[in-house]
């Protein structure tokens, strides 16, 4: 018995951990999107911490009234078919609840598949963001910029990001801006996220896609428009040009550190022509040579020191 | 030479080496142990060559046991690994073919095995049937996912294991991402394990459609029974998809087509699809026997009849349909939109509602009853409380826009460990100890037993539960490492301590078989828990026959009704009775598909069209075969019977 409580014990302890405790990524949102499945998560957690209570008690009350021990020698159990009312209750409960939840949960999909809430207004900001091993790979055309391993984004305008993989499918997550949706080779998916604060925020593929999946890790900065204009200005002044042969180079497996270009791959290397929610010829018809040479033994030394170890940013 | 380099480990470490040594070793101490206690015989007579269901139910029982051994060390290699920040003890790839084979091992190897150990073992004995509907078929599908089994195991030692999760998502699993024979293993073995699993399906379906004592109507049957029939359902309508998937798969890897590989028009998400269009049912499958338990114990020890025995019958139907309408909940993430999510969604978080009637009716079973708290009783009274945990967790899971965060992290680790943990394992070794009296005539010691059964709660307890907070913190699953700036740390440590307490739990299992072989009483009688369905109602050691006479059934607790009411269950006077004759066949068959898993994962294609010749003249030979049988006499019966009642 005592032990019986001690996990009851645990269970409690966990709850309160997870709802008063601000400091996990998921739970300390700094998006709309974010806030959005936070407010699912914690809804759900004292809907479900409320459904756990009433099977503890029940059982206890179970254990306790009617223990060998309690009952008596010479007690007999009944027997018992069941009862239309009680299994009734069993039933209709239940459903009610999970109607509750199935509301909740459609709402926040449209919501989640959507340019965040009160940023309706505004033109995204689209971002192309492509995975290769064991890096990620971010495309500005409106800026006419890309970014190795590191993403700025201005802060109170919506981002459109436009993911796909140079190989294995992999997932694009920044958990304080929102959840995550899969990059693959064959076709572009969408995830649309912002940023209400600035900071910096840890991101990641959260996808295992080989051996180099631990470290694929980039760092998310949110800065003010002003901030992000005046990066913008000074990467176009200062980065050198993407060439053909030097993303070729990039999309060879290991790790690099963070690096910055004028111009994207999009127009020598453009994403899947099919797009996530139909249009797409079905055939994903795609130059992959890049891919077809890359080789796991290349991964060189160099690359190796490069390697990021840090996935925080909190 | 060239030959024989693909046979090398692609990433060799001491361990490997020291298991193959290991291995070796262990192999021949077997074959001088048999050949010195001169066993040979015996062994092939009497366990090769078997097509006894209650012996294919022990050797799957055995097997099960080795192989959780198997899972649960490369369990604790894995949480070792994670214990500390930046820790050294495995490399990534180590540590990526480790969690693979992990999975694949524990759901397949062991999980499997061990329900099929169970269906083998009780069914025909809870229904009053001699055998199953095809005992040769049955000796087949044990041989088949023996040999898979096996051969997937030897992958570590030869070749290399596989490396891309034991969901194998492609492209990641294709050559161009995986290029060592490891997912070929994969491919194959599963194959020829899944071939045994879908036979034993079609096998146990006839077997309690026809095969049931005259009386038992299928509302009458026990509720292990009633789980056993419609998780061989969906054995039968989930497996084909794998098999298919694995093929394309397989040709994938060796023959170059393009079905799932993406660099020439293949579809990734088509893998991702069949996959879990089998593997959703395929835990469904898992789970529905671990329910077809806790009920027959819980009933048996709380002293009453099953509360609900019709909901409990149709939430089971309900669920088994469910299960194969939200297989796309394990990749919300994957960009198939809202109104897609939402559907899948909303199918997922329904199947909450017959799980809850189950859950209800178990605590109303207690009700009123009178609670004896034996070691099987004890697994399934931890079971409730600590399975609810892991369902209302999947239901936040099934919540599609949380998922984003959920997904891919060590938040759905502790959900499904959460409910495969209480729900099939905790089953599994409460039917392990409520049915080794019957099987092996002598029970397992209760004291013993409580302190396993404590010591897996309170390590499961320690080791999943730390998992939802970093999970919610941002820890992704399968990291074979992570910063000390993460805040990971002390959580990993905690459940690296709890692994290891359940590790001493499990290892009590094995010194608890040892206690009780040694020790235990073995005058314990027939029905030693004081049971209420038909398998107690046979002498123990369970005749080949099982019934001498065909027992008469009129209620859903027909051993009960005669123990308490003194209804006749054995009407009538002997007769001759039909058996089975073993056969090596099975047996043969599976050493074949040995060799022809082996050729076709590492491509030596002559044995593998010789072995491909072989499978094919078995299955000749045993269609030109006449084997009728054999028939028990009265005399013999008379003898059998007279003896086992002394023994009583």
């Amino acid at each position: 018995m005592r032990l019986k409580w001690s996990i009851l014990a645990v269970v409690f302890t966990v709850i309160t951990v997870l709802s008063g405790c601000d400091r996990l990524l998921v739970l300390d949102p700094k998006g709309p999107q974010a806030k959005t499945q936070a407010h699912d998560i914690i809804a759900t957690i004292w809907i479900m911490a409320f459904i756990v209570l009433v099977v503890f008690a029940l059982l206890v009350y179970m254990l306790v009234k009617y223990r060998a021990s309690k009952v008596g020698s010479d007690y007999e159990p009944p027997h018992i078919e069941g009862s239309k009312l009680i299994e009734g209750i069993c039933i209709g409960v239940p459903i009610i609840i999970v109607t509750i939840l199935s509301i909740m949960s459609v709402r926040s999909n449209y919501a989640v598949e959507a340019t965040p809430k009160g940023y309706e207004n505004q033109k995204p900001l689209v971002v192309y963001a492509s995975s290769s091993d064991w890096k990620w790979h971010f495309s500005y055309p409106e800026q006419n910029i890309e970014t190795v391993n590191y993403l700025y984004i201005p802060t109170d305008r919506p981002i459109d990001f436009k993911l796909y993989s140079y190989g294995p499918i992999t997932s694009f997550w920044i958990p304080q801006l929102g959840g995550q949706k899969y990059a693959m080779s064959d076709m572009v998916t969408t995830l649309h996220l912002a940023a209400d604060k600035p900071g910096e925020y840890m991101g990641r593929n959260a996808n295992f896609s080989g051996k180099g999946t631990a470290e694929n890790t980039f760092d998310v900065n949110a800065m003010s428009k002003g901030d992000f204009d005046k990066w913008v200005k000074e990467v176009k002044v200062t980065a050198k040009p993407l060439t053909e042969k030097k993303f070729d180079q990039l999309l060879k497996p290991g790790h690099v550190g963070r690096s910055t270009y004028n111009g994207t791959h999009l127009k020598f290397s453009p994403p899947p022509a099919m797009q996530h929610g139909g249009g797409g010829d079905g055939s994903g018809s795609v130059d992959h040579k890049d891919m077809n040479k890359a080789d796991h033994k290349n991964m060189s030394d160099h690359d190796m020191k490069n390697m990021k170890m840090d996935d925080s940013n909190k | 030479m060239d030959f024989f380099d693909r046979f090398a480990i692609p990433n060799p470490s001491p361990v490997i080496y020291a298991s193959m040594v290991a291995i070796g070793l262990t192999v021949l101490a077997i074959i001088a142990g048999l050949t010195h206690f001169k066993k040979w015989g015996y062994l092939w007579r009497e366990w090769l060559t078997t097509v006894d269901h209650k012996r294919i139910g022990v050797m799957y029982l055995i097997s099960a046991l080795l192989m959780l051994f198997r899972g649960g060390v490369d369990a604790v290699m894995l949480r070792a690994q994670l214990a500390t920040p930046d820790a050294k003890l495995l490399d990534a790839q180590h540590y990526n073919e480790i969690f693979s084979t992990h999975g694949v091992v524990m759901i397949l190897f062991m999980a499997m095995p061990f329900i099929i150990a169970l269906f083998n073992f009780v069914v025909p004995l809870q229904i009053g049937a001699r055998d199953v509907a095809f005992p040769r078929l049955n000796a087949l599908s044990f041989w088949l996912f023996f040999m898979g089994a096996m051969l997937f195991n030897i992958s570590f030692v030869l070749g290399g294991s596989p490396d891309a999760g034991w969901t194998s998502y492609f492209p990641l699993a294709g050559n161009q991402f995986s290029e060592s024979v490891g997912t070929n293993y994969y491919m194959i073995a599963i194959q020829i394990a899944g071939i045994g699993t879908l036979m034993t399906g079609v096998n146990f379906m006839t077997t309690i459609l026809k095969m049931r004592a005259p009386g038992m109507k299928l509302m009458k049957m026990p509720m292990f029974t009633w789980s056993a029939l419609v998780a061989n359902l969906i054995i039968v309508f989930a497996f084909p998809v794998l098999t298919v998937a694995l093929a394309m798969g397989t040709m994938d890897r060796l023959f170059g087509t393009h079905f799932f590989s993406t660099d020439a028009g293949g579809l990734d998400m088509l893998w991702a699809n069949l996959f879990w269009v089998w593997g959703h049912p395929e835990v469904y499958i898992l789970i529905l026997p671990a329910f077809g338990i806790y009920s027959e114990i819980i009933s048996t020890f709380a002293k009453r009849n099953l509360y609900g025995y019709k909901s409990m019958v149709w939430s089971m139907v309900v669920i088994a349909g469910y299960s194969f309408l939200v297989w796309a909940h394990h990749f919300f993430t994957m960009g198939q939109g809202a109104l897609t999510n939402s559907i899948f969604s909303i199918t997922t978080m329904a199947i909450a509602v017959p799980t809850g009637v189950k859950i209800f009716n178990w605590l109303f079973t207690l009700w009123r009853g009178k609670i004896q708290m034996t070691v099987p009783m004890l697994y399934s009274i931890l079971f409730i409380p600590l399975f609810t945990i892991g369902g209302v967790t999947g239901v936040m899971l099934a919540m599609s826009a949380a998922d984003y965060q959920y997904h891919n992290t060590m938040f759905l680790v502790a959900h499904f460990h959460n409910v495969i943990i209480p729900g099939v394992v905790f089953a599994m070794l409460a039917g392990l100890t409520y049915y080794w009296p019957k099987m092996f005539g002598f029970m397992l010691n209760e004291k013993i037993g409580k302190w396993t059964a404590w010591l897996l709660s309170i390590g499961f307890v320690l080791a999943f539960f730390p998992m939802y907070i970093t999970g919610l913190d941002g820890q992704a699953r399968r990291m074979y490492t992570y910063s000390a700036s993460t805040g990971f740390g002390p959580w990993n440590m905690a459940a690296f301590i709890g692994a290891l307490i359940m590790a001493v739990g499990f290892a009590l299992i094995v010194y608890n078989i040892y206690y009780s072989v040694r020790y235990a009483s073995r005058d314990i009688g027939s029905d030693p828990w004081d049971a209420r369905t038909l398998e107690w109602a046979t002498h123990t050691p369970v005749p080949e026959y099982n019934f001498a006479i065909t027992p008469q059934i009129d209620s859903i607790e027909p051993f009960w009704d005669a123990k308490k009411n003194g209804q006749e269950l054995f009407k009538g006077k002997f007769e001759k009775i039909h058996m089975p004759n073993s056969s090596g066949m099975p047996f043969i068959m599976g050493c074949i598909f040995f060799a022809w898993g082996f050729s076709f994962v590492f491509s030596i294609w002559i044995p593998l069209i010789i072995t491909t010749i072989g499978i094919f003249v078995c299955l000749a030979l045993r269609s030109f075969e006449v084997d009728h049988g054999h028939y028990i006499t009265v005399d013999e019966i008379e003898e059998t019977e007279t003896k086992l009642r002394g023994a009583n």
